[in-house]
């Protein structure tokens, strides 16, 4: 069971559901993983992302400008704060060559997979 | 002095319980909003991320505002899904709205999946200050 239970915690579930902001999607294709996170209001100047080969760190802080103190309020739903999320890659990753950009409020980084995680043709021989 | 900021909480994007079903498939949520009120009138702010402004519509009739954004899924087509954490679909949400509007004023703005809504309030609408006198 311990080993069991081990075994997901560094696994790719994780992550699933861990309820720490923000929350991410994973994808991949042959070459990259996508990780993509939804931070409306947020520039890319206000998001600071470190990776190592096995994972992503998204951190930073969202801020709402004040209104001007005569405003009074009938909702106010959307939050301001700080965050930070470590995000374990399935595989190794090239973190050399990581790009990240926003672009209406979604976070996309582009992560290259490491050599030797990309996936191989294995030819076939008939005889 | 600056003071500690608070750390924002995952929420879970809330799917739109509709009373009207929706005519096109695909899941409806409802986009977390501010709205303040000064004396020129009204603000709205919504967090809609992932909308372009082309997908974006803003309705004011009588006095129902509708907003409805659309958005594309991001992913490529070669891309598969590793584990998803939010889903992605249209936003809707419709407000009453009990001041009088001057509707030629309306702007709208978006900005990073952020919509910002001016709505002024049409002159007479508008409080003035009632001086009393004493007798």
């Amino acid at each position: 069971m311990d080993r069991l239970m081990g075994g997901l915690d560094q696994g790719i579930f994780r992550t699933q559901g861990a309820g720490v902001f923000p929350l991410v999607n994973l994808t991949e294709d042959k070459e990259h993983f996508y990780l993509r996170a939804e931070l409306p209001g947020i520039q890319a100047s206000d998001v600071d992302i470190s990776a190592t080969a096995k994972t992503i760190t998204i951190s930073g802080e969202r801020r709402i400008p004040a209104e001007e103190e005569t405003a009074r309020y009938h909702r106010r739903e959307r939050e301001a704060g700080r965050f930070s999320r470590v995000i374990n890659m399935p595989d190794a990753v090239n973190p050399a060559q990581i790009e990240a950009q926003c672009k209406d409020g979604v976070l996309t980084i582009t992560i290259p997979k490491a050599e030797e995680a990309k996936p191989r043709q294995i030819s076939i021989k008939t005889s | 002095m600056k003071e500690p900021t608070k750390a924002l909480q995952a929420k879970d994007k809330e799917q739109v319980a509709t009373p009207v079903e929706q005519t096109k498939p695909g899941l409806t949520f409802t986009p977390a909003v501010d709205i303040f009120e000064t004396e020129k009138g009204l603000t709205l702010v919504a967090d809609m991320p992932g909308v372009k402004a082309p997908n974006l519509s803003i309705d004011l009739h009588e006095n129902i505002l509708s907003l409805m954004g659309e958005v594309t899924p991001p992913e490529g087509p070669e891309e598969m899904d590793l584990y998803r954490e939010y889903q992605t679909g249209r936003y809707v949400r419709e407000f009453t709205v009990g001041e009088l509007i001057d509707r030629r004023k309306i702007e709208a703005e978006l900005k990073d999946g952020v919509l910002h809504l001016t709505l002024p309030k049409v002159e007479a609408a508008t409080p003035r200050k009632i001086e009393v006198k004493a007798g």
